[in-house]
């Protein structure tokens, strides 16, 4: 039944793909607009839930959990906050309902204190989130933790406010 | 001698090196131009040029600018020593440069005479081989410095240091470059759009272990930097970094988290044995560094909470906590002298510093004044420590000399320069 409606919104999905490829032609648009066929269900159901976190197409889908990848960290601390764990719990769903899926955890950190000293300490913060996945249920054949430390940082100036969002773990799906 | 299958490192890199600070009254000292006695054309740069630029960069010398030498002897009998002691220098640096036996390479042939006492303190010859001029000039530093301060000079050696180049707004390029301990004549030694760091020469100065990313991964690299070769040593999972050359260069003690955490193992340079783990800690285990007897490894752990320099045997055992004073202390390296320990430390969160542990008082010094200063290296004589800083939003090298007196920047044009090692001294 789930695989069934899977396939029905896929398939109304392509058509708005259709739709919306037809509406940046040139060509000017039919005069009378086919009527709305008729519904078998509400909408809702139709619609991609963000909430099912074991919908593949959640993982690009902005409004859903599972598009957000990046969990930030205190400074030289390692545990995951309260807020982040929503985001690893909606992963961890994801990755036991799709057991091909792979990701790596890239563990980062800002760039106060030694360079090798910073490689442990982002390993750490890419253990942590391993760690919560494990805890939900997720197989370690899945996880792979690369810490890159200081070294990747994604903003450059030398204040807290980069710093924190240098400060990272990032979940990178190197399998969907 | 000289490096081969390198690249020149790429525009911009060539380091440039600017005293901040020198010592109160620098002996003043006169390197007169040397005579050409060769059949190739001479160099832009004279030997003597060179000695008078590191004997200044040293900070312990004034030399004498040559256009205010109004005498220009080349041999010891042509020396007028009542003219120098006029223009009130201490020493004068004489010499000429031949052609070599069978006309390969050069011969420099030098002379250091006190000018008060009229004494000849050093008279010597020096073969080099062809291309190889400026390192003579190098040589020439050094015995000049031990001559005169009593230890001795680290002039012929090179350094090695990580240049990332900005790619537009994403991507970056990693060079690791090594260059003479002038800056000049800078060789990229490998190339990627992954981190490179770490740098560590062996104790001949022959190869560069290093940490390279370059398979998305963290790897240990050896790179021979006279046949160009180059060999994984360490692609474990997890963490493979952090490598430190054993003083025999047969073995490299590393940082591995291939038992879920970064721990102190001990590898085989050429892969021979079995890599043996030295620490069992849950803890961060990492920054290994050799004492200069081999006997002792210091290591970076936080076991205590915070990252704090310990010290252990070299088989691992009897780990003693070695730094007390403030809430970071990292990335040691050990002085030859065995006794004073280079770290990174903090007594807060924002301020990194270099700062010298002195083994045999127990105390700290705080050397540098920035506030990310990281990766200090020791000069072969123990006289400076190079570290890597950052200014005007640039990473750039300092260095400064173990009693704080003496303060250089190294600049590059372009780029961003970080992990810097100082090599042996190049026999």
């Amino acid at each position: 039944m789930k695989t069934a409606m899977r396939f029905m919104a896929l398939v109304l999905l392509a058509a708005l793909v259709a739709a919306c490829a037809r509406e940046v032609t040139p060509e000017p648009a039919p005069p009378e607009p086919t009527p709305p066929p008729e519904r078998e269900r509400p909408v809702e159901t139709d619609r991609l839930d963000p909430r099912d976190f074991t919908d593949v197409r959640n993982l690009d889908n902005p409004d859903s959990l599972l598009n957000q990848r990046v969990i930030y960290f205190e400074f030289d601390r390692s545990n995951v906050r309260a807020e982040f764990r929503p985001i690893i719990e909606a992963h961890a769903a994801y990755l036991q309902a799709n057991s091909s899926a792979r990701v790596i955890l890239e563990g980062h950190t800002d760039e106060r204190g030694s360079r090798e000293y910073n490689l442990g300490l982002g390993e750490r913060r890419g253990n942590s989130v391993q760690e919560l996945l494990g805890a939900h249920g997720v197989s370690s054949r899945q996880i792979e933790v690369v810490s890159y430390g200081e070294e990747r940082p994604v903003c450059r100036a030398s204040n807290e406010d980069c710093w924190q969002r240098n400060r990272r773990t990032e979940i990178v799906y190197t399998a969907r | 001698m000289a490096l081969v299958l390198l690249w020149p490192a790429l525009a911009g890199a060539q380091l440039r090196i600017e005293i901040v600070d020198g010592v109160e009254g620098a002996m003043p000292i006169a390197v007169a131009p040397f005579a050409w006695d060769s059949q190739t054309p001479a160099p832009e740069v004279g030997v003597n040029e060179i000695i008078s630029a590191n004997l200044r960069r040293s900070g312990l010398f004034d030399p004498m600018d040559a256009d205010q030498m109004i005498d220009r002897p080349t041999r010891p009998p042509e020396v007028r020593f009542g003219t120098w002691r006029m223009l009130r220098v201490d020493h004068l640096v004489i010499g000429r440069v031949s052609d070599g036996p069978d006309g390969w390479g050069h011969e420099i042939e030098y002379h250091l005479l006190d000018v008060h006492t009229g004494r000849i303190l050093l008279s010597q010859a020096l073969a080099v081989s062809p291309g190889d001029l400026r390192f003579g000039a190098h040589r020439v530093s050094d015995a000049v410095y031990e001559a005169l301060i009593g230890t001795p000079g680290a002039f012929a050696t090179r350094i090695a240091y990580v240049v990332v180049h900005e790619l537009g707004e994403e991507n970056e390029y990693f060079e690791l470059v090594v260059a003479d301990a002038d800056g000049f004549n800078p060789q990229a030694v490998v190339r990627n759009t992954q981190p490179i760091l770490s740098p560590a020469w062996s104790p001949d100065g022959s190869r560069l272990a290093y940490v390279s990313f370059a398979t998305g991964r963290s790897n240990i690299i050896i790179q021979d930097l006279y046949t160009g070769q180059n060999r994984v040593i360490s692609e474990a999972r997890g963490i493979n970094g952090a490598p430190a050359w054993s003083p025999d260069g047969e073995q490299l003690a590393v940082a591995l988290s291939r038992g879920g955490s970064p721990d102190i193992w001990l590898i085989d340079a050429e892969g021979r044995r079995q890599p043996r783990q030295l620490t069992h800690h849950w803890s961060i285990n990492t920054e290994p560094a050799f004492s200069p007897d081999g006997r002792y490894i210091y290591f970076t752990s936080d076991r205590a909470g915070r990252p704090q320099v310990y010290r252990m045997d070299a088989s691992g055992e009897n780990v003693t906590r070695i730094t007390f004073e403030g809430r970071y202390n990292s990335r040691p390296s050990m002085a030859d002298n065995d006794r004073y320990l280079a770290v990174v430390h903090s007594d807060g969160d924002n301020d990194f510093r270099i700062a010298i542990h002195d083994r045999e008082t127990e105390r700290l010094r705080v050397l540098s004044d920035g506030r990310l200063d990281e990766s200090p290296s020791f000069a072969p004589n123990g006289s400076m420590i190079l570290y890597a800083a950052r200014h005007d939003g640039r990473g750039v090298l300092a260095a400064v000399s173990a009693d704080g007196r003496i303060r250089q920047r190294l600049v590059t044009s372009e780029g961003d320069v970080r992990e810097p090692a100082w090599s042996p001294i190049i026999r």
